[in-house]
Protein backbone atom coordinates (compact mmCIF):
# COMPACT_ATOMS: atom_id res chain seq x y z
CA UNK A 1 0.00 0.00 0.00
CA UNK A 2 2.89 2.22 0.86
CA UNK A 3 4.44 1.33 -2.57
CA UNK A 4 1.28 2.74 -4.17
CA UNK A 5 1.12 6.00 -2.66
CA UNK A 6 5.39 6.10 -3.30
CA UNK A 7 5.02 5.70 -7.08
CA UNK A 8 2.25 8.16 -7.28
CA UNK A 9 2.57 9.88 -10.91
CA UNK A 10 4.93 13.74 -10.62
CA UNK A 11 3.61 17.16 -12.28
CA UNK A 12 6.04 18.12 -14.31
CA UNK A 13 5.88 20.98 -17.18
CA UNK A 14 7.62 20.65 -19.95
CA UNK A 15 7.22 23.50 -23.20
CA UNK A 16 7.97 21.52 -26.37
CA UNK A 17 8.13 23.31 -29.91
CA UNK A 18 7.16 26.59 -27.75
CA UNK A 19 4.26 25.23 -26.24
CA UNK A 20 4.01 24.38 -22.37
CA UNK A 21 2.48 21.36 -21.15
CA UNK A 22 2.09 20.65 -18.05
CA UNK A 23 1.33 16.81 -16.86
CA UNK A 24 1.37 14.00 -14.47
CA UNK A 25 4.02 11.61 -15.23
CA UNK A 26 4.68 8.17 -13.57
CA UNK A 27 8.39 8.82 -12.20
CA UNK A 28 9.78 5.94 -15.26
CA UNK A 29 8.41 7.80 -17.83
CA UNK A 30 11.15 8.41 -20.80
CA UNK A 31 10.66 11.83 -22.39
CA UNK A 32 10.62 9.89 -25.75
CA UNK A 33 7.32 8.16 -24.46
CA UNK A 34 5.95 11.60 -23.05
CA UNK A 35 6.61 13.17 -26.30
CA UNK A 36 5.12 10.10 -28.24
CA UNK A 37 1.92 8.91 -26.10
CA UNK A 38 1.20 11.83 -23.81
CA UNK A 39 1.11 14.59 -26.63
CA UNK A 40 0.99 12.48 -29.53
CA UNK A 41 4.08 14.03 -31.21
CA UNK A 42 4.93 10.83 -33.34
CA UNK A 43 7.57 12.79 -35.26
CA UNK A 44 9.96 11.50 -33.16
CA UNK A 45 11.32 7.47 -33.40
CA UNK A 46 12.06 4.93 -30.88
CA UNK A 47 14.71 2.92 -32.64
CA UNK A 48 16.96 0.87 -30.48
CA UNK A 49 16.02 2.25 -27.07
CA UNK A 50 19.32 1.59 -25.97
CA UNK A 51 20.88 5.12 -26.13
CA UNK A 52 22.55 4.07 -29.46
CA UNK A 53 21.19 4.33 -32.81
CA UNK A 54 20.10 7.95 -32.31
CA UNK A 55 16.35 8.03 -33.70
CA UNK A 56 14.77 9.04 -30.76
CA UNK A 57 17.32 12.64 -30.46
CA UNK A 58 15.52 15.52 -29.49
CA UNK A 59 17.03 19.04 -28.46
CA UNK A 60 16.70 19.37 -24.64
CA UNK A 61 17.72 23.20 -23.71
CA UNK A 62 19.24 23.93 -27.18
CA UNK A 63 21.20 20.94 -27.10
CA UNK A 64 20.89 16.80 -29.07
CA UNK A 65 19.73 14.41 -26.10
CA UNK A 66 18.78 11.13 -26.76
CA UNK A 67 15.15 10.82 -25.54
CA UNK A 68 15.12 7.69 -24.74
CA UNK A 69 17.74 8.21 -22.05
CA UNK A 70 15.98 10.69 -20.65
CA UNK A 71 13.21 10.70 -17.54
CA UNK A 72 10.63 13.20 -18.58
CA UNK A 73 10.72 14.73 -14.84
CA UNK A 74 14.51 15.35 -15.78
CA UNK A 75 13.19 17.55 -18.93
CA UNK A 76 10.71 19.52 -16.21
CA UNK A 77 11.51 23.28 -16.74
CA UNK A 78 13.07 22.49 -19.74
CA UNK A 79 12.69 23.49 -23.35
CA UNK A 80 12.40 20.53 -25.77
CA UNK A 81 12.57 21.19 -29.52
CA UNK A 82 11.22 18.08 -31.61
CA UNK A 83 11.15 17.23 -35.58
CA UNK A 84 7.36 18.54 -35.76
CA UNK A 85 9.15 21.75 -34.26
CA UNK A 86 11.02 22.84 -37.42
CA UNK A 87 8.32 23.62 -40.19
CA UNK A 88 7.18 27.06 -40.50
CA UNK A 89 3.60 26.40 -41.58
CA UNK A 90 4.34 24.76 -44.98
CA UNK A 91 7.63 25.62 -45.21
CA UNK A 92 10.63 23.50 -44.21
CA UNK A 93 13.38 24.00 -42.47
CA UNK A 94 16.48 24.22 -44.52
CA UNK A 95 17.87 20.91 -43.17
CA UNK A 96 14.62 19.41 -44.15
CA UNK A 97 15.08 20.98 -47.32
CA UNK A 98 18.77 19.52 -47.53
CA UNK A 99 17.21 15.71 -46.93
CA UNK A 100 14.81 16.23 -49.68
CA UNK A 101 17.25 17.68 -52.25
CA UNK A 102 20.02 15.37 -51.70
CA UNK A 103 17.83 11.97 -51.22
CA UNK A 104 19.40 11.67 -47.95
CA UNK A 105 16.78 9.13 -46.74
CA UNK A 106 15.62 6.07 -48.20
CA UNK A 107 12.20 4.38 -44.86
CA UNK A 108 12.94 7.47 -43.22
CA UNK A 109 13.12 5.76 -39.80
CA UNK A 110 16.30 7.44 -38.65
CA UNK A 111 15.83 10.74 -40.12
CA UNK A 112 14.30 12.86 -37.70
CA UNK A 113 17.18 11.84 -35.20
CA UNK A 114 19.34 12.75 -37.85
CA UNK A 115 17.88 16.05 -38.92
CA UNK A 116 18.17 17.16 -35.14
CA UNK A 117 21.20 15.88 -34.60
CA UNK A 118 22.74 17.61 -38.07
CA UNK A 119 20.92 21.03 -36.61
CA UNK A 120 22.57 21.30 -33.44
CA UNK A 121 26.08 20.72 -35.10
CA UNK A 122 25.03 23.74 -37.61
CA UNK A 123 23.54 25.72 -34.87
CA UNK A 124 27.27 25.29 -33.33
CA UNK A 125 29.38 24.64 -36.17
CA UNK A 126 27.89 26.90 -39.56
CA UNK A 127 30.71 25.41 -41.85
CA UNK A 128 30.96 21.90 -40.72
CA UNK A 129 33.67 19.94 -42.87
CA UNK A 130 32.73 16.39 -44.19
CA UNK A 131 35.00 15.10 -40.97
CA UNK A 132 33.29 16.72 -38.56
CA UNK A 133 29.67 15.78 -40.13
CA UNK A 134 30.45 12.56 -39.72
CA UNK A 135 32.18 13.14 -36.58
CA UNK A 136 28.49 14.19 -35.42
CA UNK A 137 26.40 11.47 -36.77
CA UNK A 138 28.39 8.72 -34.51
CA UNK A 139 25.42 8.66 -32.70
CA UNK A 140 22.92 8.54 -35.21
CA UNK A 141 22.79 4.91 -36.97
CA UNK A 142 20.87 4.61 -40.55
CA UNK A 143 20.52 0.94 -42.01
CA UNK A 144 19.41 2.02 -45.71
CA UNK A 145 21.41 5.08 -47.10
CA UNK A 146 25.09 4.85 -46.59
CA UNK A 147 25.15 7.85 -45.07
CA UNK A 148 26.44 9.22 -48.34
CA UNK A 149 23.59 11.36 -48.95
CA UNK A 150 22.65 12.00 -45.23
CA UNK A 151 26.52 14.23 -45.37
CA UNK A 152 25.59 15.75 -48.65
CA UNK A 153 21.99 16.84 -47.44
CA UNK A 154 24.01 18.47 -44.13
CA UNK A 155 26.80 20.06 -46.35
CA UNK A 156 23.39 21.41 -49.05
CA UNK A 157 21.33 22.81 -45.41
CA UNK A 158 24.77 24.38 -44.19
CA UNK A 159 25.17 26.01 -47.45
CA UNK A 160 21.48 27.51 -47.56
CA UNK A 161 21.28 28.58 -43.78
CA UNK A 162 24.70 30.20 -44.26
CA UNK A 163 22.71 32.22 -46.98
CA UNK B 1 12.10 -0.75 -22.60
CA UNK B 2 11.01 1.34 -19.16
CA UNK B 3 12.44 0.54 -15.97
CA UNK B 4 10.75 -0.51 -13.11
CA UNK B 5 8.67 1.61 -10.97
CA UNK B 6 10.46 4.06 -8.41
CA UNK B 7 10.16 6.87 -6.68
CA UNK B 8 11.83 10.13 -8.02
CA UNK B 9 13.18 12.98 -5.32
CA UNK B 10 14.66 16.30 -7.28
CA UNK B 11 17.05 16.95 -4.41
CA UNK B 12 17.74 21.06 -3.80
CA UNK B 13 21.03 20.80 -2.17
CA UNK B 14 23.87 18.32 -1.59
CA UNK B 15 22.80 18.46 2.46
CA UNK B 16 19.22 17.02 1.30
CA UNK B 17 20.93 14.40 -0.87
CA UNK B 18 23.02 13.46 1.85
CA UNK B 19 19.63 13.16 4.05
CA UNK B 20 17.97 11.23 1.21
CA UNK B 21 20.27 8.48 0.78
CA UNK B 22 20.50 7.97 4.77
CA UNK B 23 17.24 7.96 4.79
CA UNK B 24 16.51 5.14 1.47
CA UNK B 25 19.67 2.98 1.94
CA UNK B 26 20.66 0.44 -0.67
CA UNK B 27 17.19 1.27 -1.81
CA UNK B 28 18.23 4.70 -2.94
CA UNK B 29 20.40 5.68 -5.97
CA UNK B 30 21.62 8.72 -7.22
CA UNK B 31 21.07 10.09 -10.62
CA UNK B 32 23.45 12.55 -12.17
CA UNK B 33 23.34 12.59 -15.86
CA UNK B 34 21.54 9.39 -16.32
CA UNK B 35 23.63 7.76 -18.99
CA UNK B 36 25.08 4.84 -17.46
CA UNK B 37 21.92 4.12 -14.79
CA UNK B 38 19.00 4.54 -16.49
CA UNK B 39 19.82 2.40 -19.39
CA UNK B 40 21.01 -0.18 -17.01
CA UNK B 41 17.76 0.39 -15.05
CA UNK B 42 15.63 -0.01 -18.40
CA UNK B 43 17.60 -3.17 -18.83
CA UNK B 44 16.17 -3.85 -15.30
CA UNK B 45 20.01 -4.65 -14.39
CA UNK B 46 19.21 -1.94 -11.32
CA UNK B 47 15.90 -1.69 -10.47
CA UNK B 48 16.36 0.99 -7.11
CA UNK B 49 12.85 1.96 -5.41
CA UNK B 50 14.31 5.71 -5.11
CA UNK B 51 16.07 7.44 -7.38
CA UNK B 52 17.82 11.13 -5.90
CA UNK B 53 18.11 13.18 -8.57
CA UNK B 54 21.67 15.32 -8.21
CA UNK B 55 20.72 17.00 -11.44
CA UNK B 56 18.44 19.39 -9.58
CA UNK B 57 21.10 20.74 -7.05
CA UNK B 58 22.84 24.07 -8.00
CA UNK B 59 26.36 24.85 -8.07
CA UNK B 60 27.68 21.50 -9.13
CA UNK B 61 28.43 22.41 -12.53
CA UNK B 62 31.14 24.37 -14.42
CA UNK B 63 34.86 24.37 -14.60
CA UNK B 64 36.72 27.13 -12.71
CA UNK B 65 40.42 27.57 -11.28
CA UNK B 66 41.20 27.61 -7.38
CA UNK B 67 45.15 28.39 -7.30
CA UNK B 68 46.79 25.75 -8.60
CA UNK B 69 44.10 23.67 -9.40
CA UNK B 70 40.73 23.17 -11.76
CA UNK B 71 37.38 22.26 -9.86
CA UNK B 72 35.25 20.44 -12.16
CA UNK B 73 31.97 19.98 -10.48
CA UNK B 74 30.73 16.62 -10.67
CA UNK B 75 27.92 17.59 -13.05
CA UNK B 76 29.76 18.86 -15.48
CA UNK B 77 28.69 17.52 -18.92
CA UNK B 78 31.27 16.15 -20.79
CA UNK B 79 30.28 18.23 -23.93
CA UNK B 80 31.51 21.44 -21.44
CA UNK B 81 34.94 19.69 -19.77
CA UNK B 82 35.71 18.95 -24.00
CA UNK B 83 35.04 22.97 -24.58
CA UNK B 84 36.13 24.68 -21.77
CA UNK B 85 38.85 26.97 -22.10
CA UNK B 86 40.73 26.49 -18.91
CA UNK B 87 40.61 22.42 -19.51
CA UNK B 88 41.61 23.23 -22.97
CA UNK B 89 44.91 25.71 -21.82
CA UNK B 90 46.01 23.43 -18.81
CA UNK B 91 44.84 20.15 -19.35
CA UNK B 92 44.23 19.19 -22.94
CA UNK B 93 44.75 15.65 -22.65
CA UNK B 94 41.50 16.15 -20.60
CA UNK B 95 39.58 17.43 -22.79
CA UNK B 96 40.70 15.31 -25.23
CA UNK B 97 39.01 12.51 -23.29
CA UNK B 98 35.94 14.23 -22.97
CA UNK B 99 35.36 14.82 -26.58
CA UNK B 100 35.27 10.72 -27.31
CA UNK B 101 33.29 9.66 -25.16
CA UNK B 102 30.14 7.93 -26.48
CA UNK B 103 28.70 10.50 -28.74
CA UNK B 104 27.34 14.11 -28.89
CA UNK B 105 24.51 13.21 -27.29
CA UNK B 106 25.44 11.17 -25.00
CA UNK B 107 28.22 13.84 -24.30
CA UNK B 108 25.59 16.88 -24.01
CA UNK B 109 23.70 14.24 -21.12
CA UNK B 110 26.69 12.21 -19.24
CA UNK B 111 28.29 14.00 -16.42
CA UNK B 112 31.60 13.62 -15.57
CA UNK B 113 31.31 12.62 -11.96
CA UNK B 114 28.79 9.98 -12.80
CA UNK B 115 31.27 8.63 -15.51
CA UNK B 116 33.77 8.35 -12.40
CA UNK B 117 31.60 7.46 -9.49
CA UNK B 118 30.10 4.27 -12.20
CA UNK B 119 33.58 3.52 -12.15
CA UNK B 120 33.34 1.60 -15.79
CA UNK B 121 36.58 -0.40 -16.82
CA UNK B 122 36.12 1.02 -19.96
CA UNK B 123 35.50 4.29 -18.99
CA UNK B 124 37.49 7.40 -20.64
CA UNK B 125 37.52 10.04 -17.20
CA UNK B 126 39.07 7.26 -15.26
CA UNK B 127 42.05 6.91 -17.09
CA UNK B 128 42.96 10.57 -17.73
CA UNK B 129 42.02 11.37 -14.64
CA UNK B 130 44.50 8.97 -13.36
CA UNK B 131 47.23 10.28 -15.44
CA UNK B 132 46.39 13.82 -14.24
CA UNK B 133 46.56 12.93 -10.67
CA UNK B 134 43.06 14.13 -9.93
CA UNK B 135 41.59 14.60 -6.44
CA UNK B 136 37.96 13.29 -5.80
CA UNK B 137 35.66 15.17 -3.00
CA UNK B 138 33.53 14.04 -1.55
CA UNK B 139 31.03 14.68 1.00
CA UNK B 140 29.00 13.34 3.81
CA UNK B 141 27.06 14.14 6.91
CA UNK B 142 30.41 14.40 8.82
CA UNK B 143 31.95 17.14 6.08
CA UNK B 144 34.12 16.71 3.28
CA UNK B 145 37.44 14.27 2.42
CA UNK B 146 39.77 13.86 -0.72
CA UNK B 147 40.38 10.98 -2.29
CA UNK B 148 43.24 10.55 -4.77
CA UNK B 149 43.11 8.70 -8.21
CA UNK B 150 45.97 6.31 -7.31
CA UNK B 151 43.16 5.10 -4.87
CA UNK B 152 39.72 6.15 -5.83
CA UNK B 153 39.17 3.59 -8.74
CA UNK B 154 39.35 0.19 -6.41
CA UNK B 155 37.96 -2.62 -8.56
CA UNK B 156 35.17 -2.86 -11.41
CA UNK B 157 32.44 -0.49 -10.63
CA UNK B 158 33.61 0.23 -7.97
CA UNK B 159 34.88 3.54 -5.83
CA UNK B 160 36.58 4.33 -2.42
CA UNK B 161 33.33 6.04 -2.09
CA UNK B 162 31.59 4.99 1.05
CA UNK B 163 27.58 4.54 0.48
CA UNK B 164 26.69 7.78 2.75
CA UNK B 165 29.51 10.09 0.31
CA UNK B 166 28.39 12.10 -2.33
CA UNK B 167 30.90 13.02 -5.34
CA UNK B 168 30.82 16.84 -5.56
CA UNK B 169 33.87 18.28 -7.43
CA UNK B 170 37.11 16.82 -8.80
CA UNK B 171 40.23 18.91 -8.41
CA UNK B 172 43.07 18.30 -11.39
CA UNK B 173 46.43 20.26 -10.48
CA UNK B 174 47.36 22.68 -13.35
CA UNK B 175 50.49 21.39 -14.45
CA UNK B 176 54.04 23.49 -14.15
CA UNK B 177 55.60 25.32 -17.38
CA UNK B 178 56.64 22.11 -19.19
CA UNK B 179 54.15 20.30 -19.14
CA UNK B 180 51.62 18.32 -21.41
CA UNK B 181 49.02 15.99 -21.56
CA UNK B 182 47.10 13.56 -23.93
CA UNK B 183 45.31 10.93 -24.40
CA UNK B 184 45.03 7.99 -26.95
CA UNK B 185 42.28 5.72 -27.85
CA UNK B 186 41.37 2.63 -29.38
CA UNK B 187 37.43 2.32 -29.21
CA UNK B 188 35.84 -0.85 -29.62
CA UNK B 189 33.97 -0.54 -33.36
CA UNK B 190 30.80 -0.86 -32.53
CA UNK B 191 30.54 0.33 -28.78
CA UNK B 192 32.84 2.75 -28.30
CA UNK B 193 33.71 2.19 -25.23
CA UNK B 194 37.56 1.65 -24.39
CA UNK B 195 39.58 -1.68 -25.70
CA UNK B 196 42.62 -0.07 -24.88
CA UNK B 197 43.48 3.34 -24.00
CA UNK B 198 46.60 5.72 -23.13
CA UNK B 199 46.64 9.02 -21.08
CA UNK B 200 50.11 11.00 -20.08
CA UNK B 201 51.12 13.54 -18.73
CA UNK B 202 55.07 14.42 -19.25
CA UNK B 203 56.81 17.73 -17.66
CA UNK B 204 60.10 18.15 -19.14
CA UNK B 205 63.39 21.00 -19.29
CA UNK B 206 63.53 23.11 -21.67
CA UNK B 207 67.37 20.94 -22.23
CA UNK B 208 64.42 18.28 -22.92
CA UNK B 209 64.58 16.08 -20.36
CA UNK B 210 61.98 14.70 -18.23
CA UNK B 211 61.45 15.87 -15.05
CA UNK B 212 58.08 14.05 -14.41
CA UNK B 213 55.78 11.72 -16.00
CA UNK B 214 52.59 9.99 -15.28
CA UNK B 215 51.38 7.60 -17.67
CA UNK B 216 47.58 5.77 -17.18
CA UNK B 217 46.55 3.00 -18.98
CA UNK B 218 42.82 1.92 -19.60
CA UNK B 219 41.29 -1.61 -20.51
CA UNK B 220 43.85 -3.75 -18.97
CA UNK B 221 42.46 -3.96 -15.92
CA UNK B 222 39.02 -3.11 -13.02
CA UNK B 223 40.06 0.56 -13.41
CA UNK B 224 42.94 2.88 -14.44
CA UNK B 225 46.36 1.36 -14.10
CA UNK B 226 49.50 3.40 -13.59
CA UNK B 227 52.24 2.13 -15.99
CA UNK B 228 54.88 2.51 -13.66
CA UNK B 229 57.56 0.97 -15.51
CA UNK B 230 57.42 3.56 -17.98
CA UNK B 231 57.46 6.33 -15.91
CA UNK B 232 60.52 5.36 -14.46
CA UNK B 233 62.34 4.22 -17.45
CA UNK B 234 61.38 8.08 -18.97
CA UNK B 235 62.08 10.28 -15.64
CA UNK B 236 65.46 12.22 -15.83
CA UNK B 237 66.22 11.12 -19.47
CA UNK B 238 65.93 12.93 -22.41
CA UNK B 239 62.84 12.31 -24.40
CA UNK B 240 64.19 11.06 -27.97
CA UNK B 241 61.75 9.25 -29.95
CA UNK B 242 64.00 5.97 -29.17
CA UNK B 243 64.02 6.68 -25.23
CA UNK B 244 59.56 7.29 -25.32
CA UNK B 245 59.35 3.98 -27.68
CA UNK B 246 61.75 1.92 -25.43
CA UNK B 247 59.98 3.12 -22.03
CA UNK B 248 56.75 2.48 -23.61
CA UNK B 249 56.73 -1.03 -24.45
CA UNK B 250 56.96 -1.49 -20.60
CA UNK B 251 53.35 0.08 -20.67
CA UNK B 252 51.65 -3.34 -19.91
CA UNK B 253 54.12 -4.60 -17.52
CA UNK B 254 52.48 -6.37 -14.28
CA UNK B 255 49.10 -5.80 -15.96
CA UNK B 256 46.75 -9.14 -16.19
CA UNK B 257 44.09 -8.16 -18.90
CA UNK B 258 40.64 -9.52 -19.09
CA UNK B 259 40.47 -11.42 -22.50
CA UNK B 260 36.75 -10.70 -23.85
CA UNK B 261 35.64 -11.62 -27.43
CA UNK B 262 37.12 -8.61 -29.04
CA UNK B 263 40.11 -8.51 -28.07
CA UNK B 264 42.57 -11.75 -26.06
CA UNK B 265 44.98 -10.36 -23.24
CA UNK B 266 48.38 -10.40 -25.50
CA UNK B 267 46.60 -8.28 -27.98
CA UNK B 268 45.60 -5.47 -25.71
CA UNK B 269 49.13 -5.99 -24.02
CA UNK B 270 50.76 -4.94 -27.16
CA UNK B 271 48.26 -2.20 -27.88
CA UNK B 272 48.73 -1.08 -24.32
CA UNK B 273 52.50 -0.40 -25.81
CA UNK B 274 51.53 1.29 -28.18
CA UNK B 275 48.87 4.16 -27.07
CA UNK B 276 51.01 4.73 -23.96
CA UNK B 277 53.87 5.53 -27.10
CA UNK B 278 51.08 7.91 -28.53
CA UNK B 279 50.34 9.60 -25.60
CA UNK B 280 53.49 10.15 -24.82
CA UNK B 281 54.59 11.76 -27.74
CA UNK B 282 51.15 13.49 -28.31
CA UNK B 283 51.90 15.26 -24.79
CA UNK B 284 55.42 16.29 -25.17
CA UNK B 285 54.24 17.59 -28.09
CA UNK B 286 52.28 20.03 -25.95
CA UNK B 287 54.69 20.55 -23.58
CA UNK B 288 55.12 23.83 -24.18
CA UNK B 289 56.74 26.96 -21.95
Amino acid sequence: MAAEVQYAALPVSITVNDVKHDALVEPRTLLVYFLREHLHLTGTHVGCDTSQCGACTVHLNGRAVKSCTVLAVQASGAEVKTIEGLAKGDAFHPVQEGFREKHGLQCGYCTPGMIMTALHLLETNPSPTEDEIKHALEGNLCRCTGYVNIVESIQWAADKMRG
Amino acid sequence: MFPANFAYVPARSVEEALQLIAMHGEEGKLLAGGHSLIPAMKLRLQSPQTLIDLGTVPGLRGVRADGNHLVIGALTVHTDVASSDLVRKHVPGLAEAASVIGDVQVRNRGTIGGSVAHADPAADFPVMLTALNATFVVQSSSGNRAIGADDFFTDFYTTAMNANEILTEIRVPIPPAGSGSAYAKLPHPASGYVVVSAGALITRQASGSCTAARIAIGGLGSGPCRAIATEIELQGKPLTPQIIASAATKAAEETDPVEDSYAGAEYKRHVATVYARKAIEAALERAAF
